[in-house]
């Protein structure tokens, strides 16, 4: 029984963060069919914020919040410098620039900060653990869901309430039509971009927490993340992302309980193939999207 | 039978890398040796990716790890047995014993890395745009990671050593040689022209009847292998490598010099390499002198790859097809106007009536 809940807690804590990371890349795949390589260096500016801001004064609610700005910024510089001038060029151009924006943003931070893992400042109760129903688990796993929990509701309230997620769910069914009734364009992609970066900041928070530090490669891992997890879920469905967030969570914690030790090294290799397979057998992914819709 | 601009193609291609070798067995400076026979194996490399993303439009991530599949079994191949006691002393006893010749190892190692691409790969040549990019760089990670770990074969994370240095730059030449004629003679072959055709229109090449995902399957195998064999080439050059020499940091600098160069010619491919490893050589000496005088506290690291993410997102925004967009160097205008047999130059519309019957 212990473990079962341990199971969930562990299950729920890493699908949430999963989730938001995939709703991150989702929510501009939605609308331009275009995949962002940067995506994980989102993450890595989030880390380089908060080391920078290390040893001011300020409480670290200002500081991972001045962080998360950072990230939400070069989500927004993403679409400008990778997106903008080649998105009408042609699919394979994009994915270039956003990969080589990914490099160059890395290699940055190789040249302007170091190649070594740099600390940052991670409050107290992160390293605290809690008891619940008999299974002990760190208090930052429960901050993970109540986190999540609480993203994926506003996030879902914005969507479905407000004038802007209307649109941009207008936009992410039919580009053009939605473009004739007013909806405008540019400001709709930079908001999916700002919004990638909220998530991809908040992610970092507690991405960042587990270990303590940030290196130029910290983005690769979430970014394969957020892949999979969409590519299951179904690269066009908002739904199908958060669904996929918690399959890989699911699929991950699982292996890692019952893989034995000498074949747990091999569990990434294990899980891609599992999505390979996924893939085979629904190439849509779980959840399929809007029907319509050509690239813009 | 090939078109003549097809021979010229062939010839103006294969030319810089013959010039290559002779300028560097002229000057006899070490390093230049060094650095053309690095170009003569990323620019088999380069070509080999233009075979399958030049032709299929599909930008794949996975070329690297066919490069790291054909390394390491080259290397299991032909690691003198006695070294293989220190080297892998893990290994299976079938292999431990075996030592062939290295050239042989090297083609082996090609054809491994297309063996293995043969299987993996045909049910991913279903997926289209994203979905095929995003299993191409998950299939990457999957090759990494059980080179990572398969001890018994890769030395896991170690560095694997004790590989006879046998490449020397006219192998390599060679080898980049043959790359760009199997390239260009895929690219003018029915598979090629038939891919070619789904790449610019999915719809109406299934229409016409091309099985795309057959077609791009064999354009994969052919890339592997030739991915494969550079491998070799490359650890037998190196003799001693670890699994993250496989990783991203070189599909992107591969990458690059598809892109500047321009990904749907093989010119494109072969131009793209030259000039991508002049600059990087360039860059890399200002970052060494950058180092050795000490001006900052630390090691300047990551210069030419911020120079290269530049270069690529410019070329990208103002030539989004790269120097050589859609013609091939025998092509293009000096080369075209050359009259044949009397005739005039012919209309442009002429010409692609030609080539499409």
């Amino acid at each position: 029984m212990t473990a079962a809940i341990q199971f969930v807690i562990d299950v729920l804590s890493l699908g949430g963060a999963y989730a938001l990371m995939a709703l991150g890349l989702v929510i501009v795949y939605g609308i331009l069919r275009l995949v962002n390589f940067a995506y994980g260096e989102l993450i890595m500016v989030a880390g380089y914020s908060l080391y920078l801001l290390d040893g001011s004064p300020l409480p670290w609610l200002v500081m991972a919040a001045v962080a998360v700005l950072a990230a939400i910024a070069t989500g927004i510089l993403t679409d400008y410098v990778a997106f903008r001038p080649v998105r009408a060029k042609s699919v394979t151009a994009v994915l270039i620039t956003s990969f080589a924006f990914s490099t160059l943003l890395q290699n940055a931070a190789l040249l302007f900060i170091s190649p070594r893992p740099r600390n940052v400042p991670v409050p107290d109760v992160f390293s605290d653990t809690v008891q619940i129903a008999g299974a002990i688990t760190p208090v930052r796993n429960v901050l993970t869901i109540v986190a999540a929990a609480a993203m994926l509701s506003i996030f879902a309230l914005v969507m479905k309430r407000t004038m802007l997620g209307i649109a941009m769910r207008a936009a992410a069914t039919q580009f053009t039509m939605a473009r004739m009734l007013g909806v405008p364009a540019n400001l709709v992609i930079s908001t999916a971009f700002a919004i990638s970066g909220l998530m991809a900041g908040v992610v970092a928070l507690f991405w960042l927490g587990r270990s303590g530090t940030v290196v130029p490669g910290i983005g690769l891992e979430p970014l394969l993340v957020a892949f999979i997890a969409t590519v299951i879920g179904g690269m066009r469905s908002l739904q199908g992302a958060v669904l996929g967030g918690f399959v890989l969570a699911f699929i991950d914690t699982g292996l890692n309980y019952s893989l034995p030790q000498n074949l747990l090294q091999f569990r990434d290799a294990f899980t891609f193939s599992l999505v390979i397979l996924i893939l085979l057998w629904r190439p849509e992914g779980l959840m399929r999207g809007p029907a319509s819709g050509q690239r813009t | 039978m090939l078109e003549r601009r097809t021979w010229l193609t062939l010839l103006l291609l294969l030319l810089p890398i013959a010039l290559l070798v002779l300028a560097v067995e002229q000057l006899g400076v070490r390093v230049l040796e060094r650095i053309a026979i690095n170009l003569c194996i990323s620019l088999a490399l380069v070509v080999g990716l233009q075979v399958f993303m030049g032709n299929s439009g599909i930008l794949s991530f996975a070329h690297i790890g066919f490069m790291g599949v054909g390394a390491y079994a080259s290397a299991v191949f032909s690691i003198p047995a006695r070294m293989k006691g220190m080297a892998l002393p893990d290994l299976y006893g079938v292999v431990a014993g075996l030592e062939l010749s290295p050239y042989l190892a090297i083609a082996l190692g090609g054809l491994v890395a297309a063996a293995v691409a043969a299987l993996v790969s045909y049910p991913l040549m279903r997926l289209s745009d994203a979905a095929a990019v995003i299993t191409s760089f998950a299939l990457l990670v999957v090759l990494h990671t059980i080179m990572l770990h398969w001890s018994q074969v890769t030395n896991g994370p170690r560095t694997l050593f004790g590989l006879p240095k046998v490449t020397d730059l006219h192998l390599a030449a060679a080898t980049a040689a043959g790359a760009v004629v199997l390239a260009v003679l895929f690219k003018e072959s029915r598979t090629g022209v038939l891919l070619r055709a789904s790449r610019d229109d999915e719809t109406a090449a299934a229409a016409i009847g091309a099985g795309i995902p057959q077609l791009r399957w064999r354009a994969f195998v052919l890339s592997a292998l030739i991915a494969g064999v550079a491998g070799g080439l490359w650890g037998h050059f190196i003799t001693s490598f670890s699994p993250k020499a496989f990783y991203l940091k070189e599909t992107f600098v591969v990458l690059g010099m598809l892109v500047i160069g321009g990904t749907s010619t093989v010119s494109g491919a072969v131009f793209g390499c030259f000039l991508v490893t002049f600059a990087f050589e360039g860059l890399r000496s200002v970052e060494s002198a950058l180092n050795r005088a000490q001006i900052f506290t630390e090691q300047v690291v990551g210069l030419t790859e911020v120079a290269l993410a530049l270069a690529m997102i410019g070329i990208l925004i103002l030539r989004p097809g790269g120097l050589f967009a859609t013609t091939e160097i025998g092509a293009v205008w000096p080369f075209r106007s050359i009259p044949t047999k009397g005739a005039a130059r012919p209309a442009p519309s002429t010409s692609t009536r030609k080539a499409s019957s």
